[in-house]
């Protein structure tokens, strides 16, 4: 029997991002014991790479702004394939969600009379993002762990502990989610410092760990992005949905190599960057799509004038949602016409005084100065697209963010899916996190405190399979393994994880990348079953402390896992839409709007060549129909079914 | 375009038309194709709390590297278990801390250009913290003193939604919100650097910053609520101790005037209240009236 | 767990430093390899200099008056036993029982003021005491307690001399404004000596203006700017200066010993002051 201390807790929110925490913190507020476990250090979750803003449709720049104009631009943005409840509560809610951080202590910048300043973004008909300079994530992320810590700190008046309501297990992971017959039971960890497991017993576990982007090599995402929340859920008996929608960021920097997908933010076009090709035009007005027509300019002229004068001026297309600029970018790219690099050159030098480039953009300054020896005040950047952001995720109920079939699961952020549909707008994450963190972490109260003394039991079997899984990449050596005494199975020589993550991230980034064609995504599916079989006979050298070669082995599975996922589901959609486009089917389907494809885990099969993950089509449930009548009939006709249409 | 002169001169032969790399499309070199790359020397420090010493290794560096990617090439080929902390890679995060030639640094904002070819590089773990494994150290420290600053205390009577501030106001405390906690300040300061035992005295130069932050938030009731910041500076987080070498300053990767903008206001609002008879008899008068 | 939020257990608070038992194991007391200590070094001995150059002027009592200028370290002259200055700066505060040079009255304040100084305190902390000698280099001593005891805490009435700067910038501007006389007390003349003179003020100003208590008592101890338009527009200027206080306060630090050994020489005949007109 594997030793695995064991601690009593009601809700265990995974993952300590802007969700996370924010979940912790209702769950904590509900008066639950909740215990938050992440990868890093507590205050450096990937929320703090978040750089344009929160949206919320407060209306302190622009009075129109209200929440029926922020569900239509996210439903436009998500061509219409949102989960539709998900977005009116995310509409309806955001705002709420802001001003709470204020009575926190966050600092937004702000307006002339001393509101929370708001700027402009893509997508987003009105000035709505509220803003910290370029580090609206960090400031997210700082008040909220500084609100835990103020709940720490009147726990500790109260009963001389700190820890005695809420409590971070910072640098630990979790590997399996541990389940009493169908309700969740706790989760199985390890300390990345020590090595060693434990078990944390809840009722209720709130997923939210963010994305995937790990597993594509141009990337805007840290490592500690390799899925776990979507494997996690998977493996414990839920869907994932909308998989093959994965958010190529159009800019990301491009040089030097080691930079290469760092995320250069979108503010930098709101605030009135431009992009250009090689030949100095500013192509975007070549590339904008017939849904977007009405709404875009078709001048230099008139796109400038927006700037100052919102009204009578229609937007500049290069702050079209992101799927569209990041498509025109690599056709930019392959039709020759890119930068010395591989991108295309994005200016705020012509555009703004040195002054207000450091002041509006400072870490982005900061950025291309010590990065790549750019100085934006003076010279146009390179950019390029990057896998930034996956909109598919773990089927949740859009009221609780309760995992469909798997009681006690709850999902929030990046990791569960609907929300967005096909593409996310910018800004649109941020309010995300803390509306739905908020709802997860209540409802995983309430279900908690449900539960009250009929408490699911973990039960020693499951921690000795999650123990002997996680030991696995030691072979037979290491502790007591019962299963892995030639679990390495198949012959051939051990491998080496950081190898294996390489090939995976090259083989989705070249075969499931931003443009898929069929042949190149079976390939895609053929090479993840070879690094499938290869994995199983990786080999760790060193021991359990803080081993890195080890914890990667560990992600690997995850990776694995939600690539195979992606690239399912990106072969079995026959249509591009949004963060999903395909060469072969380079059209919008009506007919697809209105269906979902759901992943979930495939009947365990003999032989590890054959896919793990079982596809299904599944229909929407048709849009309330008031929330229909803000879009003109005009606009719907584009996205939905004759068929839906009448029905209305 | 003034860049693609700037930028052809600082690749040097990787644009060329005569390039030899016949891979990939024109437009889009393979990220390790030309460039120039040479191989460093490096000493890293590994080993746990029971000990360990400075290890030599010979490593490939290319153009546009930092520090970082070559501690991961390390990991990828010769050391697979070298313990390090990062996340995002891109100095926004404040997990890479460590110390490169002695000097308190982010692994991922320094890049190999700033180092002689021939130098030998010596990467050690952050040296005021315990040291866990390799690189990796135990911050605790850092978060037990966060919990003894009282937080930001929202004022009575003003609900979410109501609250009113003007940029001018917010400027100073927006300044060291900007602060990542990397700790480098924390690691640097010698107050606790080379003295162990000032540790539970003293909050550092990053907690510090925090209660200028708070005593500066144009919206924070401490007061109001019974506590005065500007005295518990000193008489609880030990502020008396920083002598003010600015070498937070020095090493802050945000470039945040820690010592000018938030230590010393705060050493002189601390003096308001204990040093100065005229401002704490002026404050009499004034309430009395 | 050790990078755990809880405080540790054990941790009573063991005395050392980067060669602390927890910490890496490296014997090293620092890995610097750039020149870290060129910085304290030239400090040390710019201030070094500086103070043999002022001891030996300060017990002089001689040569501090050649009119119309008067030598900065004399002024204002407290003393009975000081040179007469037509129109200058003589104030008989201390009667014929004091025997001293007077120098050595007045300079308390311009000396505490600097002492005292954000700037030099880390100056002399780094160059003389060597706490710490440079960024991450160990420092030597045993036991630090800062500024929290007797006597650096005194450290704190850094504005007290900050306002009697002010009162001493404001005599030298008067001795100033007295060099645009000539060695007959006529007006509106000018020398080499009133050029040396009018910029050694301007950077006494600047060094005292830019001074962090200064910029404290401007604006800096208000909560809301927005209520206080004038003295955050005060707190920005100085703030500007503020920035450089190193640089100004070497430069002013040079320029006071240079107007004083201007003095010195045409006191002592070595030189005579060329007119301008």
């Amino acid at each position: 029997m594997t030793h695995a201390e064991r601690r009593q807790w009601d809700v265990v929110v995974i993952g300590a991002g802007g969700a996370g925490l924010r979940a912790a913190i209702e769950a904590r507020e509900q008066g639950l014991r909740t215990a938050v476990i992440c990868k890093s250090l507590f205050g450096k979750a990937h929320t703090v790479m978040a750089e344009g803003g929160i949206a919320a449709s407060m209306g302190n720049v622009n009075e129109g702004d209200n929440w029926q104009v922020h569900f239509r631009d996210t439903m436009r943005g998500g061509k219409f394939l949102n989960q539709w409840r998900m977005a009116e509560l995310h509409a309806r809610e955001a705002p709420d969600r802001v001003w709470e951080l204020e009575t926190w202590g966050a600092l937004f910048d702000r307006t002339k009379d001393g509101r929370i300043s708001q700027r402009n973004f893509g997508g987003h008909e009105y000035p709505r993002l509220a803003h910290v300079g370029d580090r609206t994530g960090l400031e997210l992320i700082r008040t909220l762990q500084q609100k835990v810590v103020s709940l720490q700190q009147e726990d500790f008046r109260e009963t001389g502990d700190y820890e005695a309501r809420i409590k971070v297990f910072q640098e630990c992971t979790v590997t399996r989610i541990v389940k009493d017959g169908e309700r969740v039971a706790g989760v199985f960890c390890y300390e990345r410092e020590s090595g060693r497991f434990f078990v944390v017993e809840a009722p209720s576990v709130v997923l939210a760990t963010g994305g995937i982007g790990k597993s594509f090599q141009v990337t805007s995402n840290s490592w500690e992005y390799t899925g776990d929340g979507h494997a996690l859920a998977l493996l414990a008996g839920a869907s994932l949905i909308n998989m093959e929608f994965v958010q190529f960021h159009p800019t990301g920097m491009v040089w030097p190599p080691s930079v290469k997908g760092i995320l250069v933010t979108e503010s930098v076009r709101g605030d009135g960057g431009v992009l250009r090709n090689s030949e100095g035009r500013r192509f975007m007005f070549d590339y904008v799509p017939d849904v977007f027509k009405e709404k875009y300019a078709e001048t230099e002229e008139e796109a400038d004038g927006w700037y100052e004068d919102p009204d009578r001026h229609r937007r500049p297309p290069e702050l079209l949602p992101r799927d569209e600029v990041a498509r025109a970018i690599n056709a930019e790219v392959k039709a020759g016409r890119g930068s010395p690099h591989g991108g295309v050159f994005l200016d705020v030098s012509t555009r703004m005084s040195a002054e207000t480039i450091k002041r509006r953009l400072p870490s982005m300054h900061h950025q291309f100065r010590e990065l790549a020896d750019v100085d934006i005040t003076a010279e146009p950047m390179e950019v390029g697209p990057t896998c930034h952001y996956v909109m598919g995720g773990v089927d949740v109920d859009s009221d609780t963010a309760a995992a469909q079939g798997v009681p006690g699961l709850f999902a929030a952020g990046e990791v569960a899916g609907g929300m967005h549909g096909s593409n996310r707008l910018g800004g649109n994450s941020l309010s995300d996190l803390l509306v739905f963190g908020r709802r997860a972490g209540l409802h995983a109260a309430e279900y908690a405190r449900a539960c009250g003394d009929d408490r699911p039991v973990v039960r020693d079997a499951e921690v000795d399979a999650a123990a002997a899984e996680a030991l696995r990449p030691f072979g037979t050596g290491a502790e007591q393994a019962p299963q892995t005494a030639g679990g390495a199975g198949s012959a051939g020589p051990p491998e080496n994880p950081y190898q294996l993550h390489q090939e995976l991230q090259q083989s989705m980034n070249d075969l499931v990348g931003i443009i898929r064609r069929e042949e190149e995504m079976a390939a895609a599916l053929e090479r993840l079953a070879t690094l499938r079989e290869r994995a199983q006979r990786m080999a760790v050298e060193g021991h359990r402390q803080f081993n890195p070669g080890w914890h990667l082995a560990l992600d690997l599975r995850n990776m694995l896992l939600v690539s195979e996922c992606v690239a399912r589901a990106a072969l079995n959609r026959t249509e591009s839409r949004g963060g999903h486009t395909r060469d072969d089917f380079p059209d919008m389907d009506r007919e697809w709007r209105r269906a979902n494809l759901v992943c979930t885990l495939a009947d365990a099969a003999e032989d590890v060549r054959s896919g793990r993950i079982a596809l299904r089509r599944r229909e929407m449930p048709p849009i309330r129909s008031d929330l229909l009548e803000l879009f003109e009939k005009e606009e719907l006709i584009k996205y939905l079914t004759d068929e839906e249409l009448t029905t209305k | 375009m003034s860049t693609a002169a700037d930028s052809g001169t600082r690749a040097g032969a990787k644009d060329g038309p005569e390039g030899e790399d016949a891979g990939g499309a024109k437009v889009n070199p393979a990220p390790e194709s030309g460039g120039e790359r040479y191989d460093a020397h490096f000493r890293v420090w590994r080993g746990d709390a029971e000990g360990g010493g400075l290890r030599d290794f010979t490593v490939e560096v290319n153009e546009g590297e930092v520090v970082l990617d070559i501690i991961h090439r390390l990991q990828a080929t010769q050391a697979p278990d070298l313990a390090v902390r990062w996340n995002c890679k891109a100095g926004k995060c404040g997990s890479c801390s460590a110390e490169i030639n002695g000097r308190p640094r982010l692994m991922c904002m320094t890049r190999m250009s700033v180092f002689d070819r021939a130098e030998t590089i010596t990467v050690t773990p952050l040296r005021a913290f315990p040291v866990v494994r390799d690189l990796v150290t135990d911050v605790g420290f850092n978060y037990t003193k966060a919990r003894e600053v009282p937080s930001f205390i929202p004022p009575q009577g003003l609900g979410p939604g109501e609250y009113r501030m003007q940029q001018e106001d917010v400027g100073r405390s927006q300044e060291f919100r900007k602060c990542i906690e990397c700790f480098l300040c924390q690691d640097t300061c010698h107050v606790v650097r080379d003295h162990e035992e000032n540790k539970p005295a003293f909050a550092g130069p990053r907690f510090l910053m925090r209660v200028a932050e708070l005593d500066m938030h144009p919206l924070d009731a401490a007061e109001e609520s019974g506590l005065d910041r500007k005295t518990s500076a000193q008489d609880t987080h030990g502020l008396g101790y920083c002598n003010i070498t600015k070498c937070c300053t020095e090493v802050c990767p945000e470039g945040i005037k820690i010592t000018d903008n938030a230590l010393i206001p705060l050493k002189e609002r601390a003096a308001d209240r204990k040093y100065d008879p005229l401002v704490w008899l002026g404050n009499k008068i004034r309430r009395r009236a | 767990m050790a990078t755990g939020t809880e405080p540790q257990q054990n941790a009573g608070p063991r005395p050392g430093g980067v060669r602390e038992g927890s910490r890496a194991a490296i014997a090293a007391p620092h890995l610097r390899t750039d020149r870290w200590w060129l910085a304290p070094a030239g400090t040390a001995l710019g201030l070094l200099a500086f103070v043999v150059y002022s001891t030996w002027r300060a017990f002089a009592n001689a040569d501090y008056y050649a009119a119309p200028y008067v030598s900065p370290f004399y002024s204002p002259c407290l003393a009975d036993n000081c040179h007469e200055m037509r129109g200058g700066p003589n104030i008989g505060l201390f009667g014929e029982w004091w025997g001293l040079s007077p120098a050595l009255i007045i300079l308390i304040f311009p000396l505490g003021f600097r002492l005292t100084c954000y700037y030099y305190r880390k100056a002399y902390y780094r160059g003389f005491w060597a706490s710490p000698p440079a960024c991450a280099v160990a420092e030597p001593h045993k036991k630090y307690t800062g500024e929290t005891r007797f006597p650096l805490i005194l450290q704190n009435i850094h504005r007290y001399f900050f306002y009697a700067a002010v009162l001493v910038a404001l005599v030298l501007s008067w001795d100033t404004l007295l060099g645009f006389r000539d060695a007959h007390y006529e007006w509106g003349h000018m020398g080499l000596g009133t050029l040396v003179f009018l910029v050694n003020i301007v950077l006494i100003w600047a060094y005292t203006l830019s001074c962090h208590s200064c910029r404290h008592i401007v604006g800096g101890r208000l909560k809301h700017f927005s209520r206080h338009p004038v003295r955050y527009r005060l707190w920005g200027w100085v703030g500007k200066l503020n920035a450089r206080h190193m640089q100004l306060a070497w430069a002013s630090l040079i320029s006071v010993a240079l107007a004083d050994f201007y003095v010195y020489l045409l006191a002592s005949g070595a030189f005579t002051d060329p007119r301008l007109f």
